[in-house]
């Protein structure tokens, strides 16, 4: 095969005339490449192995979620958003099932709030999970990276628990839960609340006074708030920059403002501020899931409103009404007036935004997605100049970016 | 009689080189097997007992695979490199002694060598070649970074390891390994050098490229670093010479500090002599497994400004105060 040759005057525009020169060396990292999360590709101008351009190439996963999400029913298309950010499948859920609910303007019952605020924060602590342990592995700390997944482990087990998935659990549906949740899940997330503070406070252990970790993330990577915010950073990215964001404050959804916890902000921004961040956001979410599985109320777990929710199974047999609700919800879906709505969820990553427009009809007429990952990774040029490609490794690990997110 | 003694140092070079053979090959289970302990894991354990006959699969699987040259390499330098790499690694033992005399039989081959240290010194360096030319032939950017890593590191610690020896030499006031080792019957010389021993392995763990100074592949950054390119045996070669080095270090750490093959009841029992060796490399190799399991890596240039800043004046400093103190109270 020809060795395809790369003209550099098509990249004029992205390097510093020095590259053309022959002074510094293009480097092309990923998208096969351990560290770029996914298939993130690179482009580096080195001068030694000092980063002095990086260009963020994206769309090696376009999985045309958005669009395939416009052929199907609402319903329907609710198995697609979990595809999306693939750490996060359940928050992904949550953010589509409000923007339908307030499109149809559906009720949610009580007790499935709770479970779904309850999912959502260990769905939090798995991605935050996934985060420290490929960024430790990125930094070179092997080990921590199986302690977290030992306890992600755990966490995806209550969820296969709930719904038989352990990742693609379409668990939360327009107007509730898909069902309610299972004989046994209290025991086990009590059992998870109970061994997991000890469990962070071995992975601190492991990292946050490592000197060798330290030094690897003290002062790399920096951003600063006025930046942050430009370039559109949200979630603990924002945070670690010192901007005390956070949409489950700010804008409450899902009863979020009757828990009690705090925003964890960092200073300078740089790579130690993000960990530092997503540390203690893992204890505030077991805080928020303690609070939430003490306080799970009765009643049902999806709404009444048949025109928009299946009727239980039980009542097909003996209800004409119930039958013929399931046949049209099944087969037409509901119908959806015309309008548009934006719902913006706080994700592990930072603001989950779906905007949904319905025509009437019983599929949407546009689905948009403002996902954190793409504001994320647009932003690495900015913190990777100057720095190392070692140091590049680890901003692009601590800014826990996911290609799946930035690529619908 | 010449006949003999040729037939002698071939039967003692073949066992040598099976040591690190036999040794490389379940020091990669070892590791394997001591890692998945530290991380929550059961490791291989599906090949014979508990996983014997893995490393025998894995070198197998490395045989049979395809070996890719790359196109636009130097084709002569890519197939030398690994070659440059291994053979240091597989004669380095040659000096160590492995046991006492029994019965007037020496165990070690050239282990009266009165210049063991240098020859230690002289073989490691060699293997820099290796991993420089392998990095530089492969026409792989990744690669080029890797091999240039490399270089630097192990030229810069190189001279901490040197002046870590001179502390033993001084107080053993000879170059001969074997009077090295004779020399701590009473007195192992960790207790007379801790600064030396603690340099001397940091040194050997950064000049065997292994965590936290493993810069060189840096899997997270350059993928492999200097054998991205090499496959199939090849890059067996190169794992073989990792693994032979972490050997060969923790010999030569056992043989110049820990004493070498003393042990209790050595002088009634020389036959002990060699597992009391044994013992000790095993301790080292998995200190060195350990560090490898808990540790980030360092980044590139602060471990050079460690080793050139720190490590050098400590081992400066090691060497002159040994020197003193040898002046003052042995001269």
């Amino acid at each position: 095969m020809r060795q395809m040759d790369i003209r550099l005057d098509e990249l004029k525009h992205l390097v510093s005339d020095r590259a053309i020169e022959g002074e510094t060396v293009l480097l092309n990292m990923g998208p096969q490449h351990p560290s770029t999360h996914g298939v993130l590709r690179l482009l580096l101008e080195l001068d030694g192995e000092r980063v002095v351009n990086c260009v963020p190439d994206v769309g090696f996963l376009h999985t045309g979620i958005e669009k395939n999400m416009e052929t199907k029913t609402y319903e329907k298309a609710l198995v697609m958003a979990d595809r999306m950010d693939y750490l996060n499948n359940l928050g992904n859920n949550l953010c589509y099932c409000l923007a339908v609910e307030k499109l149809v303007d559906l009720d949610v019952p009580e007790r499935a709030q709770v479970i779904r605020v309850l999912l959502t924060e260990l769905q939090r602590i798995a991605s935050h999970l996934v985060f420290l342990g490929t960024h430790a592995l990125d930094t070179g700390a092997m080990s921590v990276f199986l302690y977290c997944f030992r306890e992600r482990e755990i966490i995806l087990d209550i969820f296969e628990m709930c719904s038989g998935g352990r990742m693609m659990t379409a668990f939360f549906r327009p107007g509730g839960l898909w069902r309610d949740i299972p004989e046994g899940f209290e025991d086990a997330v009590r059992d998870f609340v109970d061994i997991f503070p000890r469990r962070i406070d071995q992975y601190e252990a492991l990292l946050t006074k490592n000197p060798i970790y330290l030094d690897r993330t003290k002062g790399i990577g920096g951003i600063s708030s006025e930046d942050a915010l430009r370039w559109g950073l949200t979630g603990p990215n924002l945070r670690a920059a010192g901007v005390k964001f956070d949409l489950r404050k700010a804008n409450p959804y899902s009863g979020y403002e009757r828990y009690d916890f705090e925003i964890p902000v960092g200073s300078a921004g740089d790579v130690y501020d993000r960990y530092q961040v997503r540390v203690a956001e893992l204890r505030q979410s077991l805080r928020i899931v303690e609070q939430a599985l003490n306080n799970i109320p009765g009643g049902p777990v999806r709404s009444g409103n048949r025109k928009f929710v299946p009727p239980p199974r039980s009542e097909l047999g003996t209800s004409m009404e119930a039958l013929i609700h399931h046949f049209k919800l099944w087969t037409e879906g509901f119908p959806a007036p015309k309008g548009s709505v934006f719902v913006a969820v706080e994700s592990p990553r930072g603001e989950l935004g779906c905007y949904l427009e319905g025509d009437g009809g019983p599929k949407p007429y546009r689905i948009h997605f403002r996902t954190p990952s793409f504001a994320t990774v647009q932003a690495i040029p900015v913190m990777a100049q100057g720095y190392l490609v070692a140091d590049l490794v680890a901003i692009i690990s601590s800014l826990d970016a996911v290609l799946g997110d930035v690529d619908r | 009689m010449d006949l003999l003694l040729l037939l002698e140092w071939s039967i003692k070079s073949v066992v040598i080189i099976v040591i690190i053979l036999g040794g490389f090959a379940y020091t990669t289970l070892y590791e394997r097997r001591a890692n998945a302990r530290i991380q929550t894991r059961i490791g291989p354990n599906r090949a014979g007992p508990w996983g014997l006959l893995q490393p025998i699969a894995d070198a197998i699987k490395l045989i049979f695979k395809e070996e890719l040259i790359p196109d636009k390499s130097d084709k002569v330098l890519f197939v030398l490199a690994p070659v440059i790499t291994v053979v240091p690694a597989l004669i380095l033992l040659a000096v160590i002694p492995m046991g006492p005399d029994i019965l007037g039989f020496k165990l070690g081959l050239a282990d009266d060598i009165n210049v063991g240290v240098l020859y230690i010194m002289a073989v490691a360096s060699i293997a820099v070649y290796g991993i420089v030319i392998a990095g530089w032939a492969s026409n792989n950017k990744y690669a080029l970074l890797g091999g240039l890593r490399a270089s630097a590191q192990m030229v810069s610690y190189e001279l901490s390891l040197g002046l870590a020896f001179i502390g033993p030499i001084l107080i053993a006031n000879t170059m001969n390994i074997r009077e090295i080792v004779v020399a701590q019957k009473g007195l192992w010389y960790i207790v007379l050098q801790p600064l030396g021993f603690l340099i001397y392995f940091i040194a050997a763990v950064a000049e065997v490229n292994r965590a936290p100074f493993d810069m060189p592949e840096a899997e997270q950054e350059l993928i492999a670093g200097y054998h991205v390119e090499y496959s199939g045996l090849k890059f067996a070669l190169f794992f073989m010479a990792e693994y032979g080095k972490m050997i060969v270090i923790s010999f030569i750490g056992a043989t110049l500090f820990l004493g070498g093959y003393w042990g209790p009841f050595v002088d009634q029992a020389p036959l002990l002599g060699p597992f009391y060796l044994f013992a000790k490399v095993v301790i080292l190799l998995f200190v060195l497994i350990w560090i490898r399991a808990t540790f980030p890596r360092i980044r590139y240039d602060r471990l050079m400004a460690f080793g050139w800043k720190i490590m050098l004046p400590a081992a400066l400093f090691n060497v002159v105060i040994t020197a003193a103190i040898v002046l003052l109270v042995g001269g």
